[in-house]
């Protein structure tokens, strides 16, 4: 699987592993489910632990994983349903997450710039979508008036300084 | 008024390129319709019934004579050489074709303008008081707060994908809302604290739609330096907590009546505790930095004018004397004062505004007041510096435009959607009764007489055209194929902000204009003075004198 990482093409380096599915060594993605239900086995394990979550979440019952995990992707049902941009902001900004975090879902070209800026620094693309071409979003815009998760200072605090 | 810098054009400039690409992968059928959708409606770019629709912003309605030249040259060059100013300040083009609109948005980039966020469910134009600047009765200018407001959210990361859209209005005049913010998802009045301290009064969940629903306090005092923090805390809680599953729940009204306003407010607060400590409280030199751009242009020093307005009222020229005591109100600075001129012609929808007539507004704003204009959420426009002693010839030039209604405020000042001759969503037309109402109350001694009374019509519940609001409210509905229209009375969207109510049975479209008639003949006969407003009398004698009038005993 082709990710989006910190600005190139990548390969996934993570494992999805189904609910019932058997846990291998290396690094594995399981559901928020599964998280819950086997958080002490998982994050004893040696490799590195990832989970998918909803875009409607419970950020506290999440929050206690946060410092251990490795990689947390967001779901984006539809990607008109903006949930998502305010949860990836609160795990940055409110929660130190310092990890992956994974846009997936319905992630198109034309959101990754603001998902980019809401703390994203993974993207997976819809299936069949031109990975390299989406590339171009991030240079679409090289000003940008709000503080967010990749610069908490709105250009007023920046403007002729 | 704001000038952009090098960063505020480079935004335009950079939309206007992915807009071109955005585009040119649609035309190459590299996305699909439904992918452009959203994309092109974050660019108010509508489709409707025979054609796209674009919708570009005017910031809280305040333009220059250089940008309504632009309009102009864009009207006529790309579209059907007219343009229709919005309810919300904006400016709609109705005819472009796909492949020109890249090119229609940098011409706007030239001249500082842009159709960002016009449309789509995101934080729309920011709208304001058409006196701002200029009214006596005003505590403080509330446009630089809406040029703030602007900037924060214009391509705001979090808040692009809403439940649904998003408006909010300013106003600066505590006593006189002549922005209707109780009607908008956010309304912000600037008010004085305990200690004569300046800062926001925040409401919430106003809206009209097919929930109408009147804005509830949720904060009564905000120090302004926390502006931005306390909108970003709201925009997060609705972002997170609205409706998502029915988009005609899905405004915020919908969620602040579900939780109750306290709880809402609760929640509110609670985020903003978190947010405001993390750099986006304004600073002094920021509020100082753009409050500059709207200091007064560089008025004469003239003598006090009042007396000679009120001559020009009275004077022995009765056109110029009517059309004086109905557009022209005083202004702070003697010898100045307020223009608005009317876009309700008889022969011309609502709002709709022709090439040549533009460039025309464009040259009366640079001869009479200061090379500005603005647009109004009751569809018309304002010079708002005018000098008094000008008056005459502009009158003149107006009318020589065909711009002189002596309407304002008047009942033929109606606020109408486009309905069904344009729109896709409408049930009935709109813009066919608003001219039969013109044509059927053209005379003006008899508008005078009725005084202060606003008709607003919508062609659907979606509610564009506002009925809800008006003291005459008039919705178009479809019966088996065939248009009719209800009738509702009691609305307001002053500072007595009131929602109308249904009267009976819809009218049929031949019947409709003579039910207005009645109602009206019902209010002149049962008003206790000439100068008991038509929205009092309602409120004094209720709906059964109007309902019996209407419908007979039966």
């Amino acid at each position: 699987m082709e990710l989006i990482k910190r600005g190139v093409v990548v390969e996934d380096g993570f494992k999805r592993v189904a609910d019932d599915g058997e846990l291998s060594s290396g690094d594995v993605l399981v559901s928020w489910a599964r998280l819950q239900a086997e958080a002490a086995s998982l994050l004893a394990r040696s490799g590195r632990v990832g989970v998918r979550v909803p875009n409607d979440v419970d950020l506290e019952a999440l929050a206690p994983y946060v410092e251990q995990l490795d990689l947390i992707a967001i779901e984006f049902p539809t990607y008109t349903d903006g949930r998502g941009y305010s949860l990836a902001r609160r795990l940055r900004e409110r929660h130190g997450f310092r990890g992956e975090l994974r846009a997936v879902g319905d992630v198109l070209r034309d959101q990754l710039f603001y998902m980019r800026r809401c703390g994203f620094d993974a993207f997976e693309l819809k299936e069949g979508k031109d990975v390299a071409g989406a590339l171009e979003a991030f240079r679409e815009f090289s000003v940008t008036y709000q503080g967010a998760a990749d610069d908490p200072r709105p250009l007023f605090r920046r403007r002729g300084g | 008024m704001y000038q952009y810098d090098q960063y505020d054009q480079r935004i335009v400039d950079e939309r206007a390129q992915q807009f071109r690409g955005q585009v040119e992968r649609r035309l190459s059928g590299e996305i699909a319709e439904s992918e452009f959708k959203p994309l092109r409606l974050q660019n108010g770019l509508y489709m409707q019934l025979h054609a796209y629709m674009l919708r570009v912003a005017i910031p809280y309605g305040l333009l220059s004579s250089k940008q309504m030249r632009s309009f102009a040259h864009i009207c006529r060059t790309y579209d059907k050489g007219y343009g229709h100013f919005t309810t919300r300040q904006n400016l709609q083009i109705n005819w472009p074709e796909l492949q020109a609109i890249p090119k229609v948005l940098e011409e706007l980039a030239g001249v500082e303008m842009h159709a960002i966020q016009t449309s789509g469910n995101c934080i729309r134009n920011t709208t304001s008081d058409q006196f701002a600047g200029v009214a006596r009765d005003e505590l403080e200018d509330p446009r630089p707060y809406c040029e703030i407001i602007r900037q924060w959210s214009t391509f705001h990361p979090e808040f692009a994908f809403l439940p649904r859209k998003f408006k909010i209005a300013v106003t600066g005049t505590p006593g006189d809302d002549r922005a209707a913010v109780r009607l908008h998802d956010i309304g912000i009045r600037i008010v004085e604290g305990e200690r004569g301290e300046r800062g926001f009064e925040i409401l919430v969940g106003g809206g009209l739609g097919r929930t109408p629903m009147i804005a509830k306090v949720v904060r009564d005092f905000l120090p302004k330096r926390q502006l931005l923090p306390y909108l970003e805390a709201i925009m997060r809680v609705y972002n997170e907590q609205g409706r998502r599953d029915n988009k005609y729940k899905a405004r915020i009204k919908i969620l602040v009546d579900a939780l109750g306003v306290e709880e809402f407010a609760r929640r509110v607060e609670a985020e903003f505790e978190l947010i405001k400590g993390e750099g986006l409280e304004l600073t002094d030199s920021e509020i100082a930095r753009v409050g500059a751009f709207f200091a007064p242009p560089p008025h004469e020093s003239l003598p006090d004018s009042d007396a000679q307005l009120q001559a020009l009222t009275l004077g022995s020229e009765r056109t110029l004397g009517l059309w004086v005591r109905n557009n022209v109100i005083p202004h702070r600075v003697p010898g100045y004062c307020a223009v608005t001129v009317s876009l309700k012609e008889k022969g011309t929808p609502p709002g709709d505004v022709s090439d040549y007539q533009m460039d025309r507004l464009a040259d009366l704003a640079d001869n009479y007041s200061f090379g500005q204009l603005r647009a109004t959420h009751h569809q018309n426009l304002v010079l708002a510096d005018v000098k008094v002693a000008d008056l005459p010839a502009l009158h003149q030039e107006l009318a020589a435009c065909g711009l002189a209604s002596a309407n304002v405020g008047k009942l033929t000042d109606m606020i109408c959607c486009p309905g069904l001759d344009f729109c896709a969503l409408a049930n009935a037309r709109s813009i066919p009764i608003a001219e039969e109402i013109m044509q059927r109350f053209d005379d003006v001694d008899y508008l005078n007489d009725l005084g202060e009374i606003s008709i607003k019509m919508s062609g659907c519940i979606n509610a564009c055209g506002h009925h809800h609001v008006g003291n005459i409210g008039i919705l178009g509905i479809d019966k088996q194929g065939v248009e009719f229209y209800q009738l509702m009375l009691g609305g307001s969207h002053n500072n007595d902000a009131s929602l109308g109510a249904i009267v009976g049975r819809a009218f049929a479209q031949d019947e409709i204009v003579g039910a207005i008639d009645t109602v009206l003949r019902v209010y002149l006969h049962q008003r206790s003075s000439p100068e008991e407003r038509f929205v009092d009398t309602y409120r004094r004698i209720g709906m059964e004198p109007f309902k019996e009038a209407l419908y007979g005993a039966n």
